[in-house]
């Protein structure tokens, strides 16, 4: 089966990112992987030699959530926000905050709609809208020692990821 | 290098332009060649080209009486450094949720008929 492909959307100059992504999965059990911590854990932590640990979960209006990245040398990288709303299983709408940044306040809000699509498959379209350019440009930017990339081999995807 | 990069970030930001570069991607073509793919007028496609050479995405290669635009991609590499990481970190967790979906929908079986 062909792999499903993510595709990141984030225009020059705007402060949102879109990310879209397919699943072979009928739309309640992705919703379900999104809201559920211990199915949540399996596939949001664990990159980069990061452990994951969620100290709260509360996915419904008025809730909050806090989860922490932990690399090897003990380093923490914690993230909350407030759930705004979850509607299984079509939408959750959530504030999100990266605890590490030089100062407090920089706050995204986070809108995830799951579609369900033909054979059991879904779509998930996650919009991510900062404060500021800076603010989203920094988001993008913070997984960028990673790699260096060949850009012809690159430049399909590229110009795939900033299509409007 | 800070200007150079908001110029290249520019010069994608508009969906022709970046069609126009996908085109000369493959072979270098002149602007009568370059204007034949689109619908909007030959002037309109000039200044967008006018604009992928001054953000440096493209160079000019005189042949003959002919101007053929070549497409610089190396500059593209910067952008795509630039989001690339953060994709891939995505790529990476969807990754593992599509082995999380596969085995849950196993383990119920009958039980996650739609």
């Amino acid at each position: 089966m062909e792999k499903n492909k993510t595709t990141i959307t984030a225009v020059p100059g705007k402060q949102e990112i879109f990310i879209t992504r397919e699943f072979d999965a009928p739309r309640e059990l992705v919703f379900k992987a999104y809201t559920d911590p211990e199915l949540l854990l399996q596939w949001l932590g664990g990159q980069c030699n990061l452990t994951m640990r969620i100290e709260k979960f509360e996915a419904r209006a008025g809730g909050s959530y806090r989860y922490i990245h932990t690399d090897p040398a003990g380093n923490e990288y914690g993230f909350h926000g407030v759930c705004h709303e979850s509607t299984a299983p079509e939408r959750i709408i959530q504030t999100f905050e990266f605890e590490g940044l030089p100062e407090a306040g920089h706050v995204a809000l986070e809108t995830t709609k799951f579609e369900a699509l033909p054979n059991n498959r879904t779509r998930i379209v996650t919009q991510s809208v900062f404060q500021s350019v800076a603010d989203r440009d920094g988001m993008l930017q913070s997984g960028m020692e990673q790699g260096v990339l060949d850009s012809h081999a690159r430049l399909e995807e590229l110009l795939a990821t900033v299509t409007v | 290098m800070t200007s150079t990069r908001r110029d290249v970030f520019q010069a994608i930001a508009d969906p022709t332009r970046r069609q126009i570069i996908n085109l000369i991607a493959q072979q270098p073509l002149n602007l009568n060649a370059i204007a034949d793919n689109f619908e909007v007028s030959r002037p309109a496609i000039s200044q967008h080209i006018k604009i992928l050479i001054e953000c440096g995405l493209i160079d000019i290669k005189k042949s003959g009486r002919e101007r053929y635009c070549e497409a610089k991609l190396e500059q593209l590499n910067e952008v795509a450094q630039w989001i690339e990481p953060y994709r891939k970190s995505w790529e990476e967790r969807f990754t593992k949720m599509d082995d999380l979906l596969a085995r849950l929908q196993k383990e119920n079986g009958s039980t996650n008929k739609k």
